[in-house]
């Protein structure tokens, strides 16, 4: 196919009607008689209901309803738990708190009423009686303490787990140094810029539920839901309306879904339920919370032997869809980018009263790369080597791929040195270094940090995943020669309208304008699984590319009956198939297959093809970080002087889309090293509860970010892509974090936990305790 | 997230806010621009019965120059302030402070009286109005009277405004020749409120010592306040870095100051010296 599109900066087709306002979130859709539903949360961490009273509430002026936990638990099944895993505790998880609530936000009652106003005020009204219980918060703590969450469980563990291979113990003793080091790596909110929000229709006469939600995976929550509520998947249609972000928030099921689809039935009446901020910080899934030990071996060159990483992972109070296989990606990635012939994690994953964590952009490879990235630095500053040297020393040779770790992976290619020298040449890493010797003799406080990182994407083979990890494409020539695309990926704002269009485009020879790439409706598009886990074009795209071929080869023999000749004859190029000065287009070959008078004999009318794609291995995107900080000695404050990124996602579609992730994901990387804490107090009470708290970076706390690629292909597509959603995520903030901790070393630090606040920092240089 | 149900009312002239105050009492709140009432509201952390809007007021919104001072209207939003270019001549305190105040959007819609009367304790403005010695002019039904700065932060959220009180405008000396101004504000990443923010407006004399110096500081305490002790360690002192950093190391003398999770009671101490070195340091240029 010739690349007319492909690889091109095509300015997102998405972007118009967005940022005109004229997007349809599900806020937006306003149904007829529609009833608006408010949750009554716990205000404590951990408690047991006495009694709930809910008559004046009732008698509230609009008020229609109000369910409890007793009215529904037997009504709805549990809140599932898609994650699989060696003596896996999972708890009871009703949609609405029965005789316990375990964490702040956990929702006790739901109001039906009105307007959004009456069923809000309606929500004060409801007496509940709680005897309040000790709140297990620390995570280290947990699994002794004595306060038990699910009390039938007789402890907080969820699971214990060892993995990895190689003789760890052998390593570590053949080493010249062990490194050793706590980490913490804090508790985030995902904070999209659109709250969860969910919509439910139900039509009595046709026994259909309708949910628009703003989720990432509109297929799985329609199976899933059908099976909490107990009614036929097919009488079930889940739509994603514009979904304004998720960052793995929305890669779940969540009780509201269900909930409100269930409300819907009651009364038959649509109902909605749009997430505030404060419900969204408190009771939307939380992302990282690991508190870890890392021992790492090295011989006096530099030369890894080994590395071992204990960790407490705190689930919150119960599972969400994926909260117990979160860690098990951190003991995948623990390898990083180098050679280590024995790695071992051990993780006790544990109840706390909190919300869940589960996948938030990264979803446990930002942990390993941070464990892998810091211990790198740790062991340069153990053996006074340049943290380059170290890493250089440590990477497996373009040659070497695939290249197996010591963590059971395969990495697809890479050429780590390539994206490192090219990073060093962009930052001039040497001037930097002499830059910062002569800065700090004037008494400046300058660091210069690094991250090579490798990271996990086109989430993944089935075997690898709980509910299928392949993806769906449908491609049609209507009628009249446009082209419409069916995805099962169901993008919220990472450009795959514009992306998929382009592949279609060079593959049909058609304007990328007369394609519709259509996803998120269950009842239109073909079972797919979703966007999350960097998936959506290295197994989306190329489910389209087999679509797009196997559509192409049902055209070219209809156009050869056209043309009254053999296919293999026919050369198809910018739309036209032709053969010896007869041409035939492929919008006229469309027409034909649908007019259908004259078809071939073996042949089905109409022009369309659906492929399922079932990926072999997962693809291994890398790159290298570099950043300037500079401490200021007076106030502690950070300012980040100089931002170089080499990303390698594979084949790149379009370069705009990939800096755009690149760009959004350093963000977030940033709010983690610098700004970010879900800080909770002994209580269980919630302290950076809203955004005046939580401090999620603003533009102007962002540098200037110079970006720049390698292209190593993937083996595993046809398209060579790897993915880019999450890498930014990934290997930004160790770069961050190194860059201050190598600005702090002449104050004897060689390791900061996050997040990087002034306060502390000031503290180093001004040792005030 | 949704706001308690509440009554609204927008009268159109002062005397009738002022009546729908005294006929309301306790129940009534004013809004302003909203910036600081409505997210509270939101919160439920206030539970207004009755809005007086005294948006639609005519004449609430101006900066001029009258018997010798600066009159800014109470309903002036940060934007206006920000952008005058004749305040940024004659008192460059007030565009430097307005610009700081939250985002783009809230300067649009914030006002400087809203800010004032709300006497957050994080906020920008009191510590500029501190720093000018600005005069703050309150409307009630019984008629018009002045409160000095100094006099009317009184603590967390409560000013000297009485019950059926509606701060009307800000009257402001204009500056003397010779006068350095500057604000300069550590802010909260999340709210960008201010951690600690420290206003200036120092006089020299014809030999550049340093004739008199007032210092408004906010984001330390409970209120913001005159830092006495800074203001008394300038006032004859040539403005060299020395001088300035030890008139600058007294911010929070006397002062009990607040800690929390971003920012230790200490720490805001430290920061609340080195922030007035280097207003004190711009504003002596």
């Amino acid at each position: 196919m010739a690349e007319k599109y492909v690889g091109q900066r095509v300015k997102r087709t998405e972007d118009p009607r967005l940022i005109q306002g004229l997007g349809h979130y599900v806020d937006d859709i306003k149904l007829a008689d529609m009833l608006h539903v408010a949750f009554l949360r716990s205000m404590y961490a951990h408690a047991r209901i006495t009694s709930i009273d809910t008559s004046e509430a009732l008698h509230a002026p609009g008020v229609v309803a109000v369910y409890t936990g007793q009215d529904v638990s037997s009504k709805i099944g549990q809140v599932p738990c898609g994650a699989a895993l060696p003596d896996l505790k999972v708890p009871d998880h009703r949609v609405l708190a029965t005789d316990k609530v375990y964490f702040v936000g956990h929702p006790i009652a739901a109001v039906v009423a009105t307007d959004r106003y009456a069923a809000r005020d309606a929500i004060d009204l409801i007496i509940v009686d709680y005897e309040e219980l000790p709140a297990v918060i620390d995570v280290e703590g947990a699994a002794s303490n004595s306060t038990v969450i699910h009390e039938h469980f007789g402890d907080n563990i969820a699971y214990k787990l060892t993995a990895g291979e190689g003789d760890i113990e052998a390593a570590l003793a053949s080493a010249d140094h062990v490194v050793k080091q706590r980490l913490v790596h804090q508790r985030l909110a995902p904070i999209a810029m659109e709250p969860r929000g969910v919509l439910a229709r139900y039509l009595p006469g046709e026994k259909e539920l309708t949910l628009w939600s703003s989720t990432q995976i509109p297929h799985l929550m329609r199976t899933q839901v059908a099976i909490m509520l107990g009614i036929p998947e097919n009488k079930l249609r889940v739509i994603a309306p514009e979904v304004g972000g998720g960052f793995g928030s929305k890669l779940n099921v969540y009780a509201e879904e269900a909930l409100l689809g269930w409300i819907a039935m009651q009364l038959a009446r649509p109902v909605k339920w749009i997430e505030t901020r404060r419900e969204n910080i408190q009771a939307t899934i939380h992302g990282r919370g690991q508190v870890g030990y890392i021992e790492i071996g090295c011989k006096n060159d530099g030369t890894i032997t080994g590395l071992r990483y204990n960790v407490f992972a705190d689930m919150g109070a119960y599972h969400q869809l994926l909260t117990p296989a979160i860690p098990t990606l951190t003991g995948l990635m623990l390898s990083g980018c180098y050679k280590i012939p024995a790695i071992q994690m051990n993780t006790t994953a544990v109840f706390t009263n909190k919300m869940a964590t589960d996948a938030y952009r990264g979803a446990g490879r930002p942990e390993a790369t941070h464990v892998i990235e810091r211990a790198m630095d740790m062991v340069a500053a153990k053996l006074k080597m340049d943290p380059v040297e170290v890493r250089r020393r440590n990477f497996p040779t373009p040659e070497e791929f695939p290249f197996k770790t010591a963590t059971g992976l395969f990495y697809d290619s890479g050429n780590y040195v390539g994206a490192l020298d090219k990073a060093l040449e962009m930052a001039d890493y040497s001037k930097l270094r002499k830059d910062q010797a002569a800065a700090r003799k004037d008494g400046k406080i300058i660091g210069v940090g690094v991250s090579t990182y490798v990271e996990i994407c086109a989430i993944g083979p089935s075997a690898a995943t709980p509910a299928g990890g392949w993806e769906s494409a449908t491609v049609r020539v209507e009628p009249t020669g446009k082209v419409t695309v069916l995805t099962g990926a169901s993008p919220h704002g990472q450009g795959q309208e514009t992306s998929f269009a382009q592949i279609a485009a060079d593959a049909l020879g058609v304007d990328l304008n007369d394609i519709a790439v259509v996803h998120g409706d269950t009842a239109i598009v073909q079972y797919g699984i979703g966007t999350f886990g960097s998936r959506a074009t290295a197994v989306g795209g190329t489910a389209l590319v087999l679509a797009l071929e196997e559509l192409t080869k049902k055209a070219t023999r209809f156009a050869a009956h056209l043309l009254e000749a053999e296919p293999e004859s026919l050369q198809f190029e910018d739309g036209k198939f032709s053969t010896d000065g007869k041409s035939v287009s492929i919008q006229e070959v469309a027409l034909a297959a649908h007019l259908a008078r004259n078809i071939p004999a073996d042949m089905d009318p109409g022009l369309s093809a659906t492929r399922f794609f079932e990926p072999k291995n997962f693809t291994f995107p890398f790159g290298t970080h570099i950043v300037v900080s500079e401490i200021d000695r007076d106030t502690g404050d950070v300012k980040l002087t100089k931002y170089v990124a080499v990303d390698d996602c594979g084949k790149v579609i379009n370069p705009m889309l990939v800096e755009g992730q690149i760009h959004g994901g350093i963000v977030q990387s940033i709010g983690q090293a610098l700004y970010e804490e879900l800080v909770y107090d002994d209580q269980g009470q919630l302290v950076t509860g809203t955004l005046m708290d939580y401090a999620v970076p603003k533009a102007a706390m962002i540098p200037w970010l110079e970006l720049d690629r390698t292209e190593t292909p993937s083996p595993v597509n046809p398209l060579g892509v790897k993915g880019v959603g999450e890498a930014g995520t990934i290997g930004a903030t160790p770069a961050i974090v190194n860059s201050i901790v190598d600005a702090l070393s002449p104050f004897g630090i060689t390791h900061l936990d996050m997040p990087l606040r002034p306060e502390l920092l000031w503290k180093i240089v001004n040792n005030a305790g | 997230m949704i706001p308690a149900q509440f009554d609204y009312i927008a009268p159109t002239t002062l005397d009738e806010a002022v009546a729908l105050l005294s006929q309301h009492a306790d129940d009534a709140k004013v809004l302003a621009g909203g910036h600081s009432l409505i997210p509270a509201m939101k919160l439920r952390l206030a539970q207004p019965q009755l809005l007086v809007d005294i948006g639609r007021i005519k004449g609430l919104s101006y900066i001029r120059e009258e018997g010798g001072q600066i009159r800014i209207g109470a309903m002036t939003t940060h934007y206006q302030i920000e952008s005058s270019a004749r305040l940024r001549e004659i008192c460059p305190l007030l565009p430097e402070a307005a610009g700081q105040i939250g985002d783009v959007q809230v300067r649009n819609k914030g006002t400087i009286g809203g800010s004032l009367a709300h006497s957050d304790p994080a906020a920008d403005w009191p510590a500029a109005a501190l720093a000018l010695d600005a005069e703050l002019r309150a409307v009630s039904s019984k008629g018009e009277r002045g409160i000095k700065a100094a006099d009317f932060f009184v603590d967390l959220f409560t000013t000297a405004l009485e019950q059926g009180e509606i701060l009307s405008e800000i009257r402001i000396p204009i500056p003397k020749a010779r006068t350095g101004q500057a604000y300069l504000k550590a802010a909260q990443p999340a709210s960008g409120f201010a951690v600690v923010g420290v206003a200036v407006s120092l006089v020299r004399d014809a030999a550049g010592k340093c004739e008199a110096a007032a210092v408004g500081i906010t984001g330390v305490a409970s209120k913001a306040y005159r830092a006495a002790a800074v203001e008394k360690a300038l006032a004859g002192a040539s403005l060299d870095e020395k001088m300035i950093a030890a008139a600058a190391a007294h911010a929070t003398d006397g002062i009990d100051a607040n800690g929390d999770l971003y920012a230790s009671a200490q720490y805001r101490k430290h920061l609340a010296a080195v922030y007035a070195r280097r207003a004190i340091t711009a504003a002596s240029r």
